[in-house]
């Protein structure tokens, strides 16, 4: 990549840290990734089609985009609402509540996962009152939102709060003067303002959701064509033994996500330009 | 990584004036709602794993802690963060640097670049380093014939590490210095200080708080890290970081170990919400003070532009 | 000027031990000899009794320390990583296959490995039973009550798992030996089985814990080895094995890693350890932990009844691992031809 200065350069470190920056980012991710892509293109295309196209791979590229969007939406759902009762209510507990909010950002997946595994399961706390019902807390694609809903709920509530913050109540009040419900004013005027924060949470929950791992390992059981998620494919390729496999689809999920982040990255300048 | 920041913008005191217009009725039932829904979906879960954890008593609790095989994970971990984290926040003080400081081409695409530990699965991460280092990989024969192990060791495992977590320290401090503007750097160089003088003097007091969130989420992540672990692990016993020797006790049918064990991360996680909560409070304290004025630091993942045009205050 | 000169002068030295001690870590002190034995996942406990008791031989006669590391995981997997540049000085996996894959891809022991230890480099053997509930409510007695409508199976994912290869191999002989009975049957048997799994996980040890921890299913298929072991750990959770008429003789074979274990310079210690695999004592334990012994009066002295079961080989109902890996387990085999039926 061949810099060029456009601005005449004051501070002093300009090549020093760009230099800094693009080794360290050579070395940890461009080389690695460009590993990737040369012995995926020793596949040629028909052997990348071959694995990414597998009906088995399908069916897991497709649960993870349901899975990750249902507990997105969910979390859309939730998490505005633990957002507007967060910034617009005082009761006891709130900082606590606040705070508990983190946790799921804060413990480790594997954690997540294991404890999950273990509350919904058929013996858990939360499973023996699911298994009566018919439903599986594990092993389930059910189990699969949870996990996710779990590691992706920080996303919405942590974008939707600081916008809830500064929102101009005169807005609502004189709405209100004006006439208009109490659910009006909601619908009309707040909904709209906090929708691009919204948006903007839900994109990344969704992200969030569809690259977690840790968790989904100890919940999901993989099984095939029901409860694997893209991943988990790949490591199914790495512990049958077919790298060529692993790095077709390892492949396919990169350019999905730099897709995802080209995405997030519109998302967020529309919701700024809605904003001001 | 979205954070709340209106703990830093509104002291808590002022916050609850806003007149809910909603009936106390209205108000009650959401907050019961939300009060169920976080007890049952994030509450229950840590309570769960703490009681799984001790339900052999604290004896049991101890020993499943000290067992050499524990002892050696813990060490492991500990290794792997002290160099994933110092070399994660020279990279970030560099890229913040370079970021916020000059106007160069292809700075839009170094952006995206250090957000791709956001949007990708770990596994993905893990595959890489197999392409490129394993022994049937692009560097392997070179690796073979010099006998240096990558993959299934400890420098894969610390690459796999450094790749998960090298953006928090970057985007902790890019809004940061976005915000502060170059001013009072220029007016240092133009009074002669040296160009490390004003980073030492000028530029990094005004960033530390950012700094530190960013090392302390740097430390957690890098701790609790498992997909991209898992791949490269060599899963011998003793060289597993805390979460893989977690998942191994699960499958040794060592159920209550594994919780013992899984503990240790949930209070390593609780300790780095009580310090941010803890740093958060001295920051706003200087700021109330008047020391300094800059804007909140973000931690956040993509959204920062968001958070902080939005949350610049009026 | 010069404190921030020292500092990064400090840093700098700092960061270049941390770097030495990164790369010091593989350095192996002379009084202390170590050796790492890849294995598969059902072996933990066992690997654990054979290290000490071949370490405490071992202090007997050495002035150098032995360590022995031990690394356990799906089979497969496990052979990936050695191909991949995990150093195991010894492999004792879960089937030949998986050895035969190190050896063809890498050459790093011979391909005639399995001819270099007795019984075909293979110590110890078990078969493939089944744990049920408490009680048998469902009254799961041998073969055909798996594809019995309403039973679920759990069983790992043969393509992962090597002992889930043994499994999935024992029913298929199991249906092929029947009166009457040829591969079209027995591969329609097996299929019927799988229909009846509702999780495969991808190791032994993922199988035994959704079966004994997370209560799912009604049967597992498992190991001889691996069923006494998850019932003496399970910690007030119970289930009963029952041992069908027939099953599989499953072999896993362990083999010494030579390029490894050569640059290690612990070739001769490696053969040693495996060796000691087919002595009394090593026998006496394995009898101990429900593998079978080859040694005849081992499992008698280790005070271990095997109950009487027909065991038949890999070679009688399909061959060798090469044309069993091809028919059913390689991508396009049998084995995904019955999961991509399974679709909704």
């Amino acid at each position: 990549m061949k810099q060029y200065c456009k601005t005449r350069r004051l501070l002093p470190g300009f090549r020093l840290t760009l230099g800094f920056t693009l080794f360290y980012l050579s070395v940890v991710v461009l080389i690695p990734m460009s590993a990737m892509i040369l012995r995926g293109s020793g596949m040629g295309w028909g052997g990348f089609w071959k694995y990414v196209l597998d009906p088995r791979a399908i069916a897991a590229y497709k649960l993870s985009l349901v899975a990750s969007m249902t507990a997105a939406l969910l979390n859309v759902l939730f998490g505005t609402l633990l957002a507007w009762v967060l910034v617009r209510y005082t009761f006891p507990g709130r900082r606590l509540m606040d705070a508990l909010v983190d946790v799921p950002f804060a413990l480790p997946t594997a954690v997540a996962g294991l404890t999950l595994g273990n509350l919904y399961g058929p013996q858990g706390w939360i499973g023996q009152w699911l298994a009566p019902m018919g439903i599986a807390g594990v092993n389930s694609r059910f189990g699969v939102v949870i996990a996710l809903m779990f590691v992706s709920l920080p996303f919405v509530v942590r974008t939707v709060q600081p916008v809830l913050e500064t929102f101009e109540q005169e807005v609502e009040e004189a709405a209100a003067t004006l006439g208009a419900g109490r659910w009006r004013t909601f619908f009309r005027v707040v909904l709209p303002t906090l929708l691009p924060s919204i948006i903007t949470g839900f994109a990344l929950a969704f992200a969030r959701a569809l690259g977690e791992f840790g968790s989904i390992q100890f919940v999901s059981g993989s099984i095939p064509f029901r409860t694997e998620i893209a991943p988990q494919i790949l490591i199914q390729h790495l512990d049958e033994h077919e790298t060529a496999g692993a790095i077709a689809v390892a492949l396919f999920l990169l350019i999905i996500s730099f897709l995802i982040l080209g995405t997030i990255n519109l998302i967020e300048t529309w919701a700024r330009r809605f904003q001001n | 990584m979205a954070r709340n920041l209106h703990r830093v913008l509104t002291p808590a005191n002022t916050r609850s004036r806003r007149g809910a217009d909603e009936s106390r009725l209205t108000q009650w039932i959401l907050i019961g709602i939300a009060a169920i829904f976080v007890g049952l979906f994030l509450v229950l879960p840590l309570v769960s794993m703490f009681y799984e954890a001790f339900r052999k008593g604290p004896g049991a609790y101890i020993s499943a802690l000290t067992q050499e095989n524990t002892l050696d994970s813990i060490r492991y971990t500990l290794t792997i963060a002290v160099l994933v984290v110092p070399l994660n926040a020279l990279f970030g003080l560099a890229a913040a640097w370079a970021l916020t400081r000059f106007q160069f081409r292809g700075k839009a695409l170094l952006t995206t670049l250090i957000d791709l530990p956001f949007a990708i699965s770990p596994v993905v991460v893990g595959v890489m380093l197999i392409a490129l280092f394993g022994y049937q990989g692009w560097l392997g024969p070179w690796l073979r014939a010099h006998d240096l192990k990558v993959v299934f060791a400890l420098p894969g495992m610390v690459l796999a590490t450094v790749f998960v977590t090298f953006p928090f320290v970057a985007r902790e401090l890019i809004p940061m210095m976005q915000s502060q503007g170059t001013e009072p750097e220029q007016a240092a160089l133009t009074l002669g200080a040296s160009g490390w003088q004003v980073f030492w003097h000028v530029t990094l007091p005004s960033i530390k708080w950012a700094l530190l969130y960013g090392l302390i989420l740097t430390t957690a992540r890098a701790m609790g890290e498992f997909g991209a672990v898992f791949v490269v692990s060599n899963r011998i016993a003793g060289e597993m970081p805390i979460p893989l020797w977690v998942d191994n006790l699960n499958a040794d049918h060592r159920g209550s170990e594994a919780f013992a064990v899984a503990s240790l991360l949930a209070f390593l996680a609780l300790g780095t919400l009580a310090l941010k909560a803890w740093l958060e409070s001295r920051h706003q304290e200087e700021e109330a003070a008047g020391l300094w004025t800059t804007s909140s630091p973000v931690i956040n993942s993509g959204e920062s532009e968001t958070a902080f045009t939005t949350q610049t205050p009026p | 000027m010069t404190w921030i000169m020292a500092r990064i002068v400090r840093a700098g030295l700092f960061g270049s031990l941390l770097l030495g001690a990164m790369f010091g870590i593989s350095c192996t002190d002379p009084q202390r000899v170590s050796l790492l034995n890849v294995s598969f996942d059902p072996t933990r406990e066992f690997f654990g009794e054979i290290n000490a008791a071949f370490q405490k031989n071992w202090t007997a006669t050495n002035a150098t320390t032995l360590r022995i590391q031990q690394s356990h995981g799906g089979s497969a997997k496990q052979a990936r990583a050695v191909i991949d540049g995990l150093d195991a000085d010894v492999v004792t996996l879960a089937l030949g296959h998986d050895i035969d894959r190190i050896a063809a891809e890498t050459g790093i022991l011979p391909r005639d490995w399995q001819q270099r230890l007795p019984n075909r480099s293979t110590p110890y053997t078990s078969t493939v039973v089944f744990m049920v509930r408490k009680g048998n409510p469902k009254r799961i007695l041998n073969w055909p009550d798996l594809v019995r409508s309403g039973v679920q199976v759990i069983t790992p994912n043969p393509k992962s798992s090597g002992g889930a290869r043994w499994n999935y191999l024992a029913a298929y002989g199991w249906a092929r030996r029947q009166p009457g009975g040829d591969d079209r049957s027995a591969r329609e048997f097996v299929a019927r089985i799988f229909r009846n799994v509702p999780v495969l996980d991808s190791g032994a040890r993922g199988a035994t814990v959704t079966f004994l921890q997370r209560g799912i299913g009604d049967v597992l298929l498992t190991w001889e080895s691996e069923a006494h072991q998850a019932l003496s750990h399970a910690e007030g959770l119970s289930g009963e094995i029952v041992t069908p008429s027939e099953s599989i003789v499953a072999e896993p074979p362990v083999a010494v890693i030579d390029r490894n274990a050569r640059k290690h310079g612990v070739l001769p210690l490696a053969e040693c350890y495996l060796r000691f695999l087919y002595t009394e004592e090593a026998q006496m334990i394995a009898a101990r932990h429900h593998f079978r012994p080859q040694l005849e009066n081992a499992a008698m002295k280790a005070g271990v009844h095997f109950p009487p079961i027909v065991r038949f080989s890999l070679a009688e109902i399909c061959g060798d691992w090469q044309a069993a890996h091809a028919a059913h387990f390689a991508t396009g085999g049998w084995f995904d031809q019955i999961q991509s039926q399974r679709k909704p």
